[in-house]
């Protein structure tokens, strides 16, 4: 069995702004471990008079990148964690770690496919690694993003998933921003429903692997749509991320 | 049913991993109150309390409870009639 | 706690340490918000089936529906409540219900010592007898001046500001009154059967 976790200093060895309030930190490991994609690091961070506050972030990278792992990290307002990444770390800087965490929501090529991901916000973090470590497998099934984001500057990742979707036939992204959408927006512009699921589900196939993540009331309306539409609920699988940002 | 705050288990499964030694979400395990088997990390997850709760996804009854204090770590499974861990 | 790393930089929460005029307790923090905290789902209670009840070790066991129980003689109340997770409010507004006035309806006999406090979702916590008389206790339905929110507890629960708000429980449907006590939903795993925040009485064996 493996060995248990334990909390280890990392180092943030680069920084990359993804949006306007989204980044990804790089941080190498003195203890590394391959991780599978959809897991996540635990991040604790301690004041000077013994204050903590921990939070989990998913991994963005995949696990072919020895010795260091990105976590791409949305800045929450009023949250406690994520403004310290935004607002004071910098290269050079130390921050705690402990994993990589999760057997439950991960995909690894040998699960096979097809793969049905559907994401809210920061919640295509997890479901990015998946579909980077899909792209190095020799086998690929089928997959289909289905990715929801509040305007056009706030898809994160949105280039290099366009990259993606361009290079390969098998994987189909369907975007859907919320709130407003540009000039001559083609994809969805409302909140997943019963049509965007049936749509999503038609693309991928028969009997998909599903993997639904972002808040925690999107979550909710997906999976519930997806078991409406007939979906086994045990190929269902969900990381609630906690109230909207 | 508006449940912002409800996460899943995978949300502590470091907090799980520490106090087991080994990763917990992919353990079976069967809800002692409606016999529904699956994954600990399908558990509903409410870790803003004095305490963290993990409740069945059927059912919603109380499943695993737990505290960690300063010192220690302290852990409720009766709601799990059972658990199975692959060790191959 | 010398060679505990420390994240530079790192300040967290704007909180307070201390004192104000000594109305936080050790090892708090002022908080300005309200968090919300539980161990399950948010009850969903329609009032014309809501009760509260009274019942154990009392020479008259009552019932009071939601009508009944509003009708009771109510006041407002302005208290500063302490989480264990070490968040103060100060002057929090409520209005409800004393338990005097409750558990004078029920008389309660001579061999009760403890109450336990049973909610809706299943929810309990123990506390002495004693810290719910003498106007330390009250049982709220509306909180800074609106319906209590159903996140906080509505359609009401039990205020006992001078323990930590475990014990303060959301969504209560009624007092059961014992000669022993019983551990409830957080004191069988590790909390304190009391619980004073001027005592830091977190955990058993605090």
């Amino acid at each position: 069995m493996p060995e248990p976790l334990a909390w280890q200093i990392s180092t943030v060895t680069a920084i990359r702004t993804e949006t306007a309030e989204v980044s990804s930190f790089t941080l190498e490991l003195p203890t590394w471990r391959p991780h599978r994609a959809g897991q996540h690091y635990d991040v604790r961070l301690t004041a000077a008079d013994g204050y903590q506050a921990q939070r989990s972030y998913s991994i963005a990278s995949p696990p072919s990148r020895a010795g260091e792992v990105d976590l791409t990290i949305e800045k929450i307002a009023d949250g406690e964690v994520s403004p310290y990444f935004h607002d004071t770390v910098v290269v050079g800087d130390r921050v705690e770690v402990r994993g990589p965490i999760g057997g439950y929501f991960v995909w690894e090529p040998a699960f096979g496919g097809p793969l049905l991901l559907i994401a809210g916000g920061s919640g295509v973090v997890p479901l990015m690694a998946m579909l980077r470590e899909r792209t190095s497998a020799e086998a690929r099934p089928p997959a289909v993003l289905l990715h929801s984001s509040r305007t056009f500057d706030d898809v994160i990742y949105r280039d290099e998933l366009a990259a993606l979707a361009a290079a390969d036939a098998g994987l189909r992204v369907i975007q859907t921003l919320t709130r407003s959408q540009p000039p001559g927006w083609t994809g969805y512009d409302r909140r997943i429903d019963r049509a965007m699921l049936t749509e999503a589900i038609a693309a991928a196939g028969p009997s998909p692997l599903v993997y639904i993540c972002g808040p925690t009331l999107l979550v909710e309306a997906a999976a519930n749509g997806l078991v409406e539409l007939g979906v086994p609920p045990s190929q269902v699988r969900t990381e609630r991320f906690g109230p909207t940002s | 049913m508006d449940e912002p705050m409800m996460l899943d288990a995978n949300a502590v499964a470091g907090d799980l991993a520490e106090m087991f030694g080994f990763e917990m979400t992919a353990v079976v395990h069967r809800c002692a109150h409606c016999g529904n088997v699956g994954q600990m990390g399908t558990l509903l997850a409410w870790t803003q309390g004095p305490g963290i709760t993990l409740r069945c996804c059927i059912c919603r009854d109380v499943v695993v409870r737990m505290v960690m204090t300063p010192s220690r770590t302290l852990i409720d499974v009766s709601g799990a009639a059972y658990m199975e861990i692959r060790r191959t | 706690m010398s060679d505990r790393f420390v994240s530079r930089g790192f300040v967290g929460r704007a909180r307070e340490a201390g004192d104000k005029a000594g109305r936080v307790p050790p090892g708090q923090y002022l908080t300005d918000g309200f968090p919300v905290l539980s161990a399950g789902p948010t009850p969903q209670v329609p009032l014309d089936s809501w009760e509260f009840t009274i019942t154990g070790l009392v020479r008259a066991p009552a019932r009071w529906s939601w009508q009944e129980f509003t009708a009771l003689p109510s006041r407002d109340w302005l208290v500063d409540i302490s989480c264990v997770t070490k968040w103060t409010k100060l002057d929090t507004r409520w209005h409800g219900v004393s338990l005097d006035d409750l558990l004078g309806a029920v008389e309660v006999e001579p061999r009760a010592r403890f109450v336990t406090a049973h909610s809706y979702g299943g929810y309990t916590t123990n506390l002495p007898l004693t810290d719910l008389l003498n106007n330390q206790a009250f049982v709220a339905w509306q909180y800074d001046g609106a319906p209590l929110d159903p996140a906080h507890g509505g359609p009401a629960r039990l205020v006992v500001p001078h323990l930590y708000l475990w014990k303060s429980a959301k969504w209560v449907r009624g007092l059961q009154l014992r000669e022993e006590d019983e551990p409830g939903f957080w004191e069988s795993l590790g909390y304190h059967n009391r619980g004073d925040p001027w005592r830091e009485e977190r955990y058993s064996g605090d």
